[in-house]
């Protein structure tokens, strides 16, 4: 046991290292799926490498076990910098790191056999349920325990956005995942029809606001100042940021309903809360990048700002294309086909990977005793994979989906459909290997951090970073 | 009151809730509390505490 004294690094660096682990891992899970929409054989007709099993297992990984990690990691190293004191209850933060890291596991043994609740992104049967539910309750004693032994008066913006994801997160997973068990691995949620289809996309478009967008907002508003060594461009706008967000996030979820049996009045409120979103989520942006307000030659020097900045442009084009694709008519065309997974890939790979791993490239070395990462040119080959794969991955899914969704709804004279449905598979082939490519290409980038992390920290033992006293 | 008539009464009251929200955050009385918040990220505590030449 440390002393007081020092902050509790150790819980940081291993959260911090399985980000790097969990995000090849689940991204190397995307290419194999990406691999199987073009050529079907690649499940080799084994049950549990099917499509269906390891999609899920995908996007688990990549947003748990990735992403999750990652929000792990820089909420525990930034709520103690930012309060100038010891993260509280240290047996209990290890307590949710290995909780954590079990119920990864688990999920990657549960999903390819097939148990599953068929809930998306809500994949995990109920004993999971369980442990995630125990695991976070105790990150938010561990984070709010850490707030209220703070020893500056103010609570940093970032910590704001940390608490509001970690609580929000904690209401969505309980009450989504409300279901009676019938055995060990099987139950039936408590909510039928259109209320199960409700709650399904309140905790889903939720999933997205508060783990996807305000946890890593929290990131945004710690690292990005770092990094670029200036305070935020305006703490003003960042406070009316937080509050516009949370405010109006929670509403946005019926949009992933549109033209089901959902009312049609909670259809058109999650369209207009969609639209209305478009302002916190610009604010923020804005308040991000021109951080770098007067220090833009940084951009041409360091690549680590260039993932930060990247990270936010990609935050920016998303979150105008998210709430585009809310307006019904446009709903009309894109929902269902391939422009759907490319918006969430400009926003998981484009915002929220790109900020987590520009975050890691500030942060590994200072939980290692280092000034730098091994090597700046490797960082520089990274930012470059990913901002390419990015753009591989997003442009051809927009062809592909709008394409589709034309194709789909288009009839001739006497009422009946144009295009046969292995029509339109057929023309998205090349579009589904060129996103292949971009899912490649960022992989890539990954193999390549992990080579830049292994180098940066295999000799070091690392030391005990003091505390900051008061003045 | 009517359930419809309290939603609209709540609406307003959040709405009216949020404006202040940001009066407060643009008043001058914020200056100085934000100013010390917003160089959290910068302090040089949280740095590595190793000697170094380090510039960024």
């Amino acid at each position: 046991m440390q002393a007081e004294s020092s902050y509790n690094d150790k819980v940081v660096r291993q959260f911090a290292i399985m980000t790097v682990v969990w995000g090849v891992v689940g991204m190397l899970v995307g290419l194999v799926i990406a691999a199987q929409l073009i050529w079907p054989g690649l499940s080799f007709d084994v049950p549990w490498l099917t499509y269906s099993r390891l999609r899920p297992l995908h996007t688990n990984a990549v947003i748990f076990a990735f992403g999750g990690c990652a929000l792990f990691a820089t909420a525990y190293y930034v709520v103690q910098r930012t309060c100038h004191t010891r993260l509280a209850f240290g047996r209990l933060a290890a307590f949710t790191f290995w909780g954590w890291q079990l119920v990864i596991l688990l999920a990657a043994i549960t999903l390819p056999l097939g148990i599953t609740q068929s809930k998306e992104y809500a994949e995990l049967e109920w004993p999971i349920d369980l442990l995630i539910a125990v695991v976070w309750v105790a990150y938010g004693v561990v984070f709010f325990g850490t707030i209220a032994k703070r020893r500056i008066k103010h609570i940093y913006v970032a910590n704001w956005f940390y608490g509001a994801f970690i609580i929000t997160v904690a209401v969505l997973h309980i009450f989504n995942n409300l279901a009676i068990p019938v055995s060990l691995t099987k139950s039936y949620p408590i909510y039928t029809g259109v209320v199960d289809a409700m709650m399904q996309w309140w905790y889903g478009h939720n999933a997205v606001g508060f783990f996807l967008t305000a946890g890593f907002l929290g990131m945004m508003y710690y690292f990005v100042p770092k990094q670029a060594g200036r305070p935020i461009y305006s703490y003003r706008l960042s406070v009316v940021h937080f509050w516009a967000l949370i405010a109006i996030y929670m509403w946005a979820g019926p949009h992933h309903l549109h033209y089901t049996s959902l009312p049609n009045w909670a259809q058109s409120l999650g369209m207009v809360f969609s639209l209305i979103l478009l302002a916190p989520s610009w604010g923020g942006m804005i308040n991000g990048i021109m951080t770098l307000s007067g220090a833009w030659h940084k951009l041409r020097t360091d690549p680590i700002i260039k993932f930060m900045i990247v990270a936010l442009s990609f935050y920016g084009m998303s979150t105008f294309e998210g709430p585009m694709m809310s307006i019904k008519t446009v709903n009309a065309l894109s929902h269902y086909t391939d422009w759907t997974i490319g918006h969430v890939h400009s926003g998981a790979l484009g915002w929220v990977a790109m900020m987590t791993i520009g975050s890691l490239y500030c942060l590994i070395p200072r939980l290692y005793n280092k000034t730098a990462m091994y090597s700046t040119k490797l960082i520089d080959v990274h930012f470059w994979t990913s901002t390419i794969g990015v753009v591989l991955y997003a442009v051809p899914m927009w062809i592909s989906g709008i394409n589709q969704g034309l194709m789909w709804r288009a009839f001739n004279t006497d009422g009946t459909l144009t295009y046969a449905f292995i029509e339109t598979v057929k023309f998205t082939y090349p579009y589904l290997g060129i996103r292949l490519l971009g899912g490649f290409v960022f992989f890539s980038g990954m193999l390549v951090m992990v080579y830049n992390v292994w180098r940066t920290i295999r000799d070091v033992e690392p030391e005990p970073v003091a505390v900051v006293q008061p003045a | 009151m009517d359930i419809g008539e309290f939603r609209g009464v709540l609406t307003a009251l959040l709405l009216i809730l949020f404006l202040g929200i940001w009066a407060w955050s643009w008043s001058r009385k914020r200056d100085e509390a934000f100013g010390e918040a917003e160089q959290l990220p910068l302090e040089e505590g949280s740095r590595p505490p190793v000697t170094s030449n380090e510039k960024d």
